[in-house]
């Protein structure tokens, strides 16, 4: 019963550069929508992808983020031989004190500088956060004022990378290496030396947190479960994987304003796709009555305009996809309330964002094509066989 | 009188423009026999091509009764009479009205996307009814690359794709040379002597009513009885 998908498909290309046009506008509205969410996507892909299920993080007990935190070395060295932690590759348990302090760098986009987090570890501190090795240079040695740099901290800020150095502390530290942290937040924070940054920093007792790796998902438990309630060492244990994924609210005002901006540009685009129909059923009237004493009904005349939009919204989705195809793997970063400092990620144009994409543009095609498709489907025919 | 195909009964069309009432066709009572090749004829806004639309169930009549085919087609709902069109009329329209993104093939196999025929089936009837017409070599032209004359042979073709039982034609040669014309009336005549189709055709060139076996003359609404006809429309 159906007019074939053909006569709406070629009457798009018949009329090229209306059909062009609307298309690219829906594009740039699919585009901005697209780019919010790789934005997203790549933040939540890079906390996601921060942290081993079995790592804990351990920090004071009331502090939320590990800037607040005050851990001491007794607390640790009583920590560490607790009962379900796994043992590093020279049999000694997997747990590393560490040292989180902020500096500010300077960049060509931003001269004022943008904080960046800078951890002082243990060498096992590394070997914790399996997926992080260092790609460029080498790491540094303990004891000197050597720092390796994550990879999007590396490819942001000239002065992160190798052979320079940077002032921070008593002194100037030299960058020896870059670290991969594949798409995990390793990537955003320098790291260097605990003993040496605690020296620096005038906090040799008054360390950040300890990330520790468990024996096994029950152990994981159950340190989670026992170890708040020991008075002595007041402290709270979370999974290094969920407090990574507090910081996707960093990019919560971003997205909001993002697809508010896309939503405005998408009503916008419904109107245009909605003018452009109305001009092709004016156009095509006498068409549309030949149809109709051809023998096709009113919900064919509908369903062949409305396709005809469809076709039109996928056409901008694609548009759009290409548009933001560019921005995939592309470096950027956002502060994170919880760190006060930068987090690094890549933007991320997956395919699933991009089905969304020509979603949503089909959405637009729906909206602004059911209109003009019911007015062509509603047309007597004689008044339709007499428009020109 | 089992041979009447086409009855009408005091039929009549109104339209209301600009508030004031327009008779296009008063009292109007026609019978066609099957088989048979009628002309309206009549000057503009005589009510031919109103009677016409009504017989093609393409517009409601004011008043009074209309059967084709046995049909009452005042009983019909819109999809009904859509499809009781689809399956007993053909229509040839004046300005051809071929979709132009589509070829000459896909125009003529339009109608049968309607049936229940396979996709093998309708192109093998799409290129007979071409064929038939004298277009075998013009089947994957569209529109635009046909001369008027080779539009308005696809519209037959397309016109009797479906074997309607009768095909309606609107000033089918309106918009023709003279020599275009010829052909179209002698497919007309041919496909009424040979293929026994019943064809209504409105004109007002006297030429073109010549092609058919009878005349019926409209002026200012009303249908003249048979053998009547104005001074002024004379056939020279």
């Amino acid at each position: 019963m159906a007019i074939p998908i053909s006569y709406s498909f070629r009457n798009l290309l018949a009329r090229r550069t209306t059909s062009l046009m609307t298309a690219l506008g829906i594009g740039l509205t699919v585009a901005v929508l697209l780019a919010v969410s790789a934005l997203a996507q790549g933040l939540r892909t890079s906390l996601e992808a921060s942290g081993h299920p079995l790592n804990l993080l351990v920090t004071r007990k009331g502090s939320n983020a590990e800037l607040y935190s005050s851990f001491t070395n007794e607390a640790f060295q009583a920590l560490k031989f607790k009962p379900g932690i796994a043992k590093d590759s020279k049999g000694d348990p997997a747990a590393s004190l560490e040292l989180i302090t902020v500096i500010v760098m300077e960049s060509p986009e931003n001269p004022s500088g943008i904080n960046i987090s800078v951890r002082g570890i243990e060498p096992r501190g590394l070997e914790i956060r399996d997926g992080a090795r260092v790609s460029e240079g080498r790491m540094f040695t303990p004891g000197r004022r050597e720092v390796v740099v994550g990879k999007g901290v590396a490819g942001r800020y000239p002065l992160a990378r190798i052979g320079s150095r940077i002032p921070f502390g008593r002194g100037e530290w030299e960058v020896v290496g870059v670290l991969d942290g594949g798409r995990g937040m390793a990537n955003s924070e320098i790291f260097c030396d605990l003993r040496q940054l605690a020296s620096d920093q005038n906090r040799d007792n008054g360390l950040s947190s300890v990330l520790l790796r468990a024996a096994d998902e029950s152990s994981a438990q159950a340190l989670i479960n026992d170890l708040p309630n020991d008075r002595r060492l007041n402290i709270d244990v979370v999974r290094e994987k969920d407090y990574h994924a507090q910081q996707t609210q960093s990019a919560t005002p971003i997205r909001a304003v993002g697809t508010f901006v896309a939503l405005i540009m998408a009503i916008g685009s419904c109107f245009a796709a909605m003018n452009t129909m109305y001009a092709a059923v004016a156009r095509r009237s006498a068409e549309i009555g030949t149809l109709r004493v051809l023998g096709f009904p009113r919900r064919s005349i509908l369903l062949s305009f409305f396709l005809e939009s469809i076709f039109l919204s996928i056409l901008g989705g694609i548009i759009g996809c290409l548009l933001v195809l560019p921005l995939n793997n592309v470096n950027t970063a956002i502060g994170s309330f919880v760190t006060f400092s930068e987090i690094s990620f890549d933007f991320h144009v997956s395919p699933k964002i991009m089905l969304y994409g020509v979603l949503f543009a089909m959405f637009m095609g729906a909206v602004g094509g059911l209109l003009p498709a019911a007015s062509a489907a509603r047309k007597q025919i004689l008044t339709a066989l007499r428009q020109v | 009188m089992s041979d009447i195909v086409i009855q009408t009964r005091g039929l009549s069309k109104e339209y209301v423009r600009d508030e004031f009432k327009v008779v296009a066709l008063a009292d109007a009572s026609i019978a066609i026999a099957k088989g048979e090749f009628v002309a309206l004829m009549g000057p503009s806004g005589s009510g031919k091509s109103t009677l016409l639309h009504l017989i093609a169930a393409m517009d409601r009549p004011s008043s009074g009764e209309i059967a084709v085919l046995g049909q009452n087609l005042n009983t019909l709902s819109d999809s009904e009479i859509a499809r009781w069109r689809n399956a007993h009329i053909g229509f040839v329209f004046q300005s051809f009205n071929l979709l132009p993104v589509l070829t000459a093939l896909e125009n003529v196999e339009l109608p049968l996307k309607l049936t229940k025929l396979g996709k093998s089936e309708r192109m093998a009837h799409a290129r007979k009814a071409l064929e038939l017409v004298g277009l075998g070599d013009r089947m994957n032209h569209t529109p635009r690359q046909l001369s008027g004359g080779q539009e308005q042979r696809v519209a037959l073709a397309r016109a009797i794709v479906t074997d309607p039982d009768q095909i309606l034609a609107d000033e089918p040669t309106g918009n023709l040379d003279a020599a275009s014309a010829r052909d179209v009336l002698s497919l007309l005549g041919r496909l009424n002597r040979e293929f026994g189709k019943t064809i209504v055709m409105v004109t007002h060139d006297p030429h073109s009513a010549k092609a058919a076996s009878k005349i019926r003359y409209l002026d200012k609404g009303a249908l003249l009885p048979e053998g009547q006809n104005p001074e002024d429309w004379e056939i020279r």
